[in-house]
Order: structure tokens, then sequence, then C-alpha cells
């Protein structure tokens, strides 16, 4: 039983079924990768996963939970933490800010009308964030505000953000679009370390084979709303349906 | 010191010391002066600085932090008023049940709106609270306000007021006939002549002005709060809000709460001073005026709805009282055709021209420094201390050889 | 029967001053996104051209008439207005009588003239502004307009007829097999809701037939396509602009019969008229005419007396209910669409 368990999922938008049948079962502390070709319903499944989109029919399950129904801040606190294709952080904060947010999140739930105590005060909640700064080699970065970071520092931040909430399940969108090579190799480097330092699974969403076949343990490929295939990544690159469906036309 | 932080603590009294001796401060001209006209330190002037004050600073916790544009905290400003008039009417003229009534009224009607308001935002918001409060405005002027019908809330047109058939059931014999806080009454006043030189001590204004640095010391507290910067937060990127598992809905909900009561506690205070309460006070252009004050003294800021508030009603009072005969005194020396052009002109702005004025003034604001008169400040002093950096820097320069 | 047909005869003049301003703000949003606090002012200033043109037509030369002589044993002075003059005193009196449609073509070129100017010299300002920075700043344009119209023509309602021949009501219900006095209808809201129908099918078939809408409709289905069809999309927005401000002002002219302009018209219409776009949906211009009439026809049915006795003052607030009830309900509206307007 992996930790998260998808099951026979369906999805139309008007016309267009976007998500066919699809089965997934990510097992506890590997990293999973999902590809497949533009348009074959990666970022659909995705949104299924989080709560921004209901599947019409099957079962999301997390940790023998269903997350169908519930809001993505519901989701979150049970444990799933998304990265974003676009870094998403608090680009009017400061990156401590952007930082404590998580933590205190982390700390009072949903919602808390802490109004009248100083954020200077929480004492547990600036050690956190700045042990977490650290980690990600930001600390020297705090007061800065983080809407006027690289690209690469913005990614690193947000990934800070969601590993400060301590997930099990950690999703990423394609971390690595739009970036140069020098950035991208960082930030394999900065997913390897996290894989080593702590418990935790990945699922990844990705265009870039690099950075699949560098990270992953266990692959997906996805090709019209469907499953094609699921195995190592080895497996994977010698697969003939695969390199029908993608990479013939890639590589 | 009261757990603020070094910075937060020097402006509190900066804004103490400002708000205790505000009869100095406003009245630099001597009575009988060419200047006095221009004096703002009389009673009625400064109780409208504070009140507004208190307005714009709760008006600041929603939109300063969190972004969504009410357009319909006026209608929480009327309840208020209303409030505080009919405690006055049930129970008697003592302020303290008025102002505690207007503002728990205030913020269970700001619990409703804003439960509905806010399932939407951006510009969804603006419009369904512009149609809240002139909804409420409609109510009060003729639903609730009818004087035949047995329901009648707000007596409509004439504006709630104490009668003498009133039951003001804790009125005591002696108690002031006008509202008072346990029989100072808020209209009393103390003069001190200083040369020619006149200074008013009123006490409506000195409870106004507590509770203004209450309201600003709860503000300070709101905005260094977990809470204030989960506003913040919610203005940056509402979609990293609720993937980082918080729920923006209740912290947005209790910010408009908050900012409903701030203008509950305004509008009961409008009434103390004056125990007349209209649906005049719930209409849109009074909503405009708050949002206007807010972003003159910049929005986000402590001490910009202050500024706001003060530079507002300070130019509406001055400028409302400009007449042709005033113009033709100030512009007399001017040759006659070109002294005419100038009041014909200026005239537009003035007097009952105020508003045209206020709608410039809006669009100034907005399209040049949106960030108010906190931002201009500051690029101003950064300017400032730019050149004196450099001043002395060069100094620095030249004094190296001389030694 | 006949009491239903009346009320939603009634509501059809204000639910087509509703509809057309909603439509113009529809477009204005759709198109430009912006949105235009001052569109209320705009249907206000429309209301003022035909103000200016009873004014104009009856500008007047004096004469003195010896043969006469007033209290004072003076000449009595005679005005003749100078159409009067010029055509002749019949034809002349029948110009002025008709002065309220006549405004209507001075409030084109002046309406387009408005809206190019305030497109150009403010809005297009705004196009990358936060939506809270273009609210304030259309709001703070209607106070000066507003203003503007309060200085010089005063705060209180200007009364412009509407011409003789369509003075008075007719007995609609006759017509329709009803009892005679069944159903009163005054000439002139049957001349506003057919000029409302002739507005918005010309604005339809406007967007639907010529090149122009096309890219109109191009850039409300998906605001990113408009940047990319390229050559002259400034002009259009400019265009867009001054056709929905003539909307406006030409709904603002005809409405002149029906109520008398003063000079707060303008937002106390564009209050309901967002609330009608928001009733509508976002974006969708279907959605803003069907909400405009629907709105309109709810608010006459709730001021009927029979009504007004068990909910008093229901009339005032009804809209606000029904828009509340409806975003609650179905919050893109009765026709919005999915990612309009967002966030």
């Amino acid at each position: 039983m992996g930790i998260l368990e998808v099951k026979n999922v369906n999805k139309r938008f008007g016309g267009l079924q976007a998500l066919g049948d699809v089965n997934l079962s990510v097992a506890e502390n590997t990293v999973h990768a999902i590809i497949g070709p533009n348009g074959a319903g990666k970022s659909t499944l995705l949104n299924c996963l989080v709560g921004k989109l209901i599947p019409d029919t099957g079962s999301v399950m997390f940790d023998g939970q269903s997350v169908l129904g519930r809001s993505p801040y519901e989701i979150n606190q049970m444990g799933i933490s998304r990265v974003f294709q676009t870094p998403e952080i608090f680009g009017d904060l400061t990156v401590m800010e952007n930082m404590m947010i998580p933590c205190f999140a982390k700390r009072d739930g949903a919602f808390e009308l802490n109004a009248l105590n100083s954020v200077g005060n929480q004492k547990d909640i600036i050690e956190r964030a700045e042990h977490m700064l650290e980690d990600m080699n930001m600390a020297d970065k705090r007061h800065m505000h983080a809407a006027s970071m690289s690209r690469g520092d913005k990614r690193r931040l947000e990934i800070g953000m969601c590993l400060s909430q301590e997930p099990r399940l950690l999703l990423l969108d394609e971390p690595t679009a739009g970036m140069a090579r020098a950035d991208t190799n960082n930030t394999i480097d900065l997913l390897k370390q996290i894989k080593q330092e702590r418990d935790i699974t990945i699922a990844i969403i990705e265009h870039d084979m690099h950075v699949v076949f560098s990270l992953a343990e266990r692959i997906t490929v996805l090709a019209q709303g469907t499953p094609l295939v699921e195995d190592t990544p080895d497996k994977i690159k010698g697969h003939p349906k695969v390199r029908e469906a993608y990479l013939g036309e890639s590589a | 010191m009261f757990g603020l932080q070094k910075k937060d603590t020097t402006l509190l009294l900066v804004v103490a010391a400002l708000a205790l001796f505000a009869p100095f401060l406003l009245n630099p001209f001597p009575e009988g002066s060419a200047m006095a006209q221009f004096n703002a330190g009389y009673p009625d002037l400064m109780q409208r600085f504070v009140i507004f004050g208190i307005f714009a600073v709760g008006f600041n916790i929603l939109f300063g932090l969190t972004g969504y544009l009410s357009f319909g905290h006026a209608a929480f400003l009327g309840v208020g008023s209303y409030s505080a008039v009919w405690m006055f009417k049930l129970l008697g003229y003592n302020v303290i049940p008025g102002i505690i009534l207007s503002v728990i009224v205030a913020g269970l009607f700001s619990v409703v709106i804003g439960y509905v308001s806010l399932r939407r935002s951006g510009i969804y918001f603006s419009i369904l609270t512009l149609a809240f409060a002139q909804m409420s405005y409609n109510m009060a002027y003729s639903v609730l306000g009818n004087p035949t019908s047995n329901f009648n809330l707000t007596n409509g047109e004439t504006g709630l007021q104490v009668y003498t058939s009133d039951p003001q059931i804790l009125a005591s014999a002696g108690a002031p006939d006008l509202p008072h806080l346990f029989g100072l009454t808020m209209r009393s006043s103390y003069q001190l002549e200083l040369g020619s030189w006149l200074f008013t001590f009123n006490a409506g204004y000195y409870l106004c002005a507590v509770l203004l640095l209450v309201s600003f010391y709860v503000a300070i507290r709101i905005f260094r709060s977990p809470f204030g910067l989960m506003l913040r937060a919610v203005k940056s990127n509402q979609q990293r809000m609720n993937y980082t598992g918080l729920n923006t809905r209740p912290y947005t909900l209790a910010a408009f709460v908050i900012s409903g009561m701030y203008a509950g506690l305004a509008g009961g205070l409008l009434s103390t001073m004056d125990p007349l309460a209209g649906a005049e006070r719930m209409q849109w252009t009074a909503s405009g005026e708050v949002v206007l004050m807010t972003i003159l003294g910049g929005a986000g800021t402590l001490i910009g709805p202050v500024l706001g508030a003060g530079f507002i009603k300070y130019f509406e009072n001055i400028f409302s009282k400009i007449n042709e005969g005033v113009l033709h005194a100030w512009f007399g020396f001017l040759p006659d055709g070109l002294e005419n052009g100038v009041i014909w002109v200026v005239e537009h702005f003035v007097g009952p021209g105020w508003h045209l004025t206020l709608g410039l003034l809006f669009m100034l604001v907005v399209t040049f420094l949106p960030g108010g008169l906190v931002e201009g400040g500051q690029k101003i002093a950064a300017l400032l201390s730019r050149r004196k950096s450099k001043d002395t820097d060069n100094r620095a320069t030249q004094s190296t050889p001389a030694e | 029967m006949d009491a239903i047909i009346l009320q939603i005869l009634n509501g059809l003049d204000k639910g087509s001053a509703y509809a057309l301003i909603a439509l113009g703000l529809t477009l204005i949003f759709g198109t430009l996104g912006v949105v235009n606090f001052a569109h209320g002012a705009l249907f206000m200033i429309g209301a003022f051209c035909a103000v200016s043109m009873q004014r104009l037509l009856n500008l007047s030369y004096i004469t003195l008439d010896e043969t006469q002589k007033d209290f004072l044993g003076n000449p009595l002075k005679v005005k003749t207005p100078y159409v009067e003059s010029w055509f002749g005193p019949d034809m002349g009196a029948a110009i002025i009588d008709w002065s309220v449609p006549l405004a209507i073509l001075l409030a084109i070129p002046v309406m387009i003239v408005v809206g190019i100017v305030m497109e150009r010299g403010l809005i297009k300002h705004f196009y990358k502004r936060p939506h809270a920075d273009q609210i304030l700043v259309t709001f703070g344009l209607a106070i000066v307009l507003q203003e503007i119209i309060k200085h010089y023509y005063g705060a209180n309602p200007i009364p412009t007829p509407a011409p003789d021949a369509f003075k008075g009501s007719f007995d609609f219900g006759v017509m329709l097999g009803f009892d005679p006095n069944a159903i009163i209808y005054p000439y002139w809201r049957m001349v506003y809701f057919a000029f409302a129908v002739v507005i918005i099918g010309a604005v339809f078939a406007f967007l639907q037939f010529t090149t122009f809408g096309m890219v109109v409709r191009a850039g409300m289905a998906d605001r990113e396509t408009v940047g990319l069809l390229g050559i002259n999309i400034n002009r259009r927005f400019t265009l867009m602009f001054a056709l929905a401000a003539a909307v406006a002002g030409m709904a603002g002219v005809m409405y002149t019969p029906i109520n008398s302009p003063n000079y707060h018209m303008g937002m106390d219409f564009l209050v309901l008229s967002f609330v009608v776009v928001v009733v509508g949906g976002m974006g969708s211009l279907p959605g803003a005419v069907l909400a405009g009439f629907m709105l309109g026809i709810l608010e006459a049915f709730a001021s009927m007396n029979q009504i007004k006795s068990i909910l008093p003052g229901i009339d005032q607030i009804i809209i606000y209910l029904v828009a509340i009830v409806i975003l609650l309900t179905r919050p893109r509206g009765l026709m919005g669409r999915k990612g309009v307007m967002e966030e």
C-alpha cells in the first residue's frame, strides 16, 4: 500500500477526456516521477491530488484518507505540500517572513487569531524558520524582499517553505521549468540532499529527462490521460512503448 | 514599552503628544489676526480629526493589510451612530453604553456583510460591499425610518435624535441633558487665554483622543502580530496561503470585522459629540472618503491613515469656509483682470466646490503617489539624506588633505 | 394577469437603463480589463446633453413690442427663440418640442470625444495597474464629473419633457384584450424600451458581423489573445471605450423624460448597474442585458402596493437581496464563464 493511492480517476473537460482511468501508487519514501508529453494530463492529475480539481470518478487516498472534496489548505494540513511550476512565494514579504508563515501553519493550524502577540516573541517559530533558512543556504538573504530574488533563489525558498512544514509528501510541478542549466543542477542537488536527509516521499512532474533520470526511483509514463507504464528508470529508458509515445519524439 | 518595539513605542508617544497638545498645536495664530482662519484648534474640528482618524486606522487594517478594497465601510459608521443614539434614548445620556453598543452592533453587522462579501475577492468584493452599503443606506433612509410605522429604527430623513418622551431609564435626576461621561458633559470646555492666543480644551475631544490612542495602540499590536503577518500574506499571494495549509477566509473575515468595529466606534463617537444620527453618514461618498484618507496618508502604514484623516478634514474645513470675499482679499494685489480670472478659477475648488477638489485629489494621489503621504515623505527624506551624505563625503575628502 | 403584465412593463424602462449601462461596463471590462466607476457619470453626462440641447434650442433674442405695454408702461419684451425665427414659428416650436430626441445628435459626438479623452488621458495609464487603483481613480473621476455638472447646472433636477406626441399614456390593456384602464402605459416608456432594444441589437450586430467586433469578442474570450492580434490594438481599445461611452450617453439622453436629470443620477445608476453586471456574470454581454431587464422588472414587482403592504420598503432593497442570493448560490452569476475575473 503506497502513501498515495490513485484509483480509476477520470476527469473530462467538455468533450475532452483529460484523465482516463488513472491508477497510480506512490510508495512511501521514494521519489516517483510522472512524465509524459504535453497534454498528457500531468497537470490535471496534480490538480486532482491537491484539491484544485475534483475528479469525475475514482478515488485519491493519502495515507488511507480520501482527499476528494477537501480544499487545498485541508489537504496541505494532511501532509501534502506543493511546489509550483512558477515559484509561488509571498513576493511582498521578506525571506524570513516567507519562511515563518509555513511554520505558523504547522504550529497553529489553518486559522489562529493571534492578533495581540508580537511576531518577535514567537521564539520557536523564529528559531525554526532560521534553521530552515540555514538548511537552504539562504540565511544571508533573510531580510531581502522575496520578489527581488533570482528565480533559482525563489525556487529554493519555495522548497524550503514546503519542507518547513515537514510534509509527508512533497509534490513538485516541473520544478526546473524555465531554469538555466546551472540552476537546474543546483535544484537537482538540493532535492537529492533533501531526500538523503529526511524521511519524505517526493512526487515530481517533469519534462526534463535529465532531472527525471537523476532523481526518480520509480517513473510513471502518462500519455493521453492514461498511464502507459510504470517502472524503474532503467527499464523505462529501454521500454519500446515509451520510446514510441514519448522519448521517440524528443530524443 | 507596552509590549512594543522601540520604533513603535516612539510612534505611539508622538501620536499621544500630538493628540494631547492638539489644542495648542492647531491654534498657532493669534485670535483676530488674518491668519486665524487657518486655525483648527476648536473642539468640533478636533473631534472630527480624531474620530475620522479612528475610522481610517480601522479601515487600514482591512485595506492596508489584506488589500481587500471595501466600498461599504460607511455602513458600519452609520450603524454605530444609530446604536449610540438608541442607547441615549433608552438608557440615558451617559456615553459609555452608547460607545460599547456601537462597537458591538457594528461588529455583528460586519460579520454578516463580511461573511457574504468575502466569498468573492477583487472587484466582486468591492462591488458587493458597495451594494451592501447602498442597501443599508436605503433601509436607514426609508425602509426602517418611517416615523409612522411601529418599527421606526432610524427616523428616516429627519435623523434619529433624543426626545423628552424617551424612556432614558438609567438617567438620574441631576444628570445633564446632553451626552456626558458620569456628569462631565462632552461640550464642556476649558478656555485658556495667553496674550492674544485662545486655547480650548474640550472634554469630548479628549475622550475621542484617548480612544484614538487606544485604537492606534491596538492597531500597532495587530500589525506586528502573527495575525497581521498572515493578513499581509493574504495580500501578497492567496494561492500560496492555501497551499501552505492556511484558510484565508477566517483571516480576511476577522480583519473585516475588526475594521467594522473601528468604524462602529467612530460612528458612536460622532453621535456622542452630537446626538443626531442621519442616514447620509452611510452614503457611498462617505465610504469613498475613508478610502481616500487611507490611501492619501499611505495604506498599509501605521501613521498614514491618521495623517490622511487629519489632512482631509482640515482642508475640508478650510476650503469650505473660503468664499468670494476671502478670495478677493487674497488676490487683491493682482491687477483687476487677472484677479478676476484667478478668482474665477479658484472658486471652482473652494466653498461648495470642495468635493471637486476632493475628487481631483483622489485622482492625483492614485496616479502619482499610490503610497500616499508617508511614501512621499520617505522619498523626500531619502533624497535629503542622500544629499546630506554626499555633503559629508565631500567635506571628508576636503578635510583630509588640510590636516 | 393584467397586473403582472403591467409590472413587467413598468420594469422595462429602468431595466433598459440598467441593461444599457451594464452593457457598456461589460464591454469596457471585457476588452480593456478596466473597472470603470465613472461609467455612471457618462450616463449622467448624456442626460445633461439633453438639458443642454433644450437650452440651446431655447436660446432667444429679445424684441420690444411697442403695441403692448407691461405693467410699468414700458414696451413689452418679447423673447423669440432663434430656431423659430430661422425655421418659422411652427417648425421652430416643433424643433424645441423635440429637443430630447434631437439631443442624441449632440450626445453622440460629445460622448465620443469624452470617451476618447477619458481613455487616452487617464484610463490607458491604468491598464497595468491593480484593479483597486482603477476603481479608485475612476471613482475620483466620477466625483469630479459630477461636481462639474453640479457647479454649472445646479443641484436640482431639471425637467426635460418628451415631445408632445409622446406625452401622456395609452391603454395597452385594451390592445391585449383586457378591461379598459387595466394597463395604462406612458408612451415615452415604450419609446425608451424600443430605443434600448435597437441599441442593444446594434451593439450585438456590430460585435457579431464586423471584423472589429470579432477582435473584441476574441479579446473578451481570452484577454491574452487580444495582444497577439497586434496592430492598432490601442486604437481599438480607444474606440471601444468611446462606443461604450456613447451607449451610456444615449441611454442617459433618452432617460431624461422619465426622470428629470440631476447630478447624482449617475452614481445612483452605477451602483445598481454593477450589481446587474455581477448578477449577469462578469464579462458576459447577454448576461448583462438579461440581468438588467430581470432586475428592473423585479424592482417593479416589489413596488406593487400589495407587496409593499406585506414587506414595506422591499422595493428599495430587492435588487441587492437578489444579487446576494445569486452570488451565494451561483458565484459566477447567471451567465458568467469560468475563468473570467476569478483572480
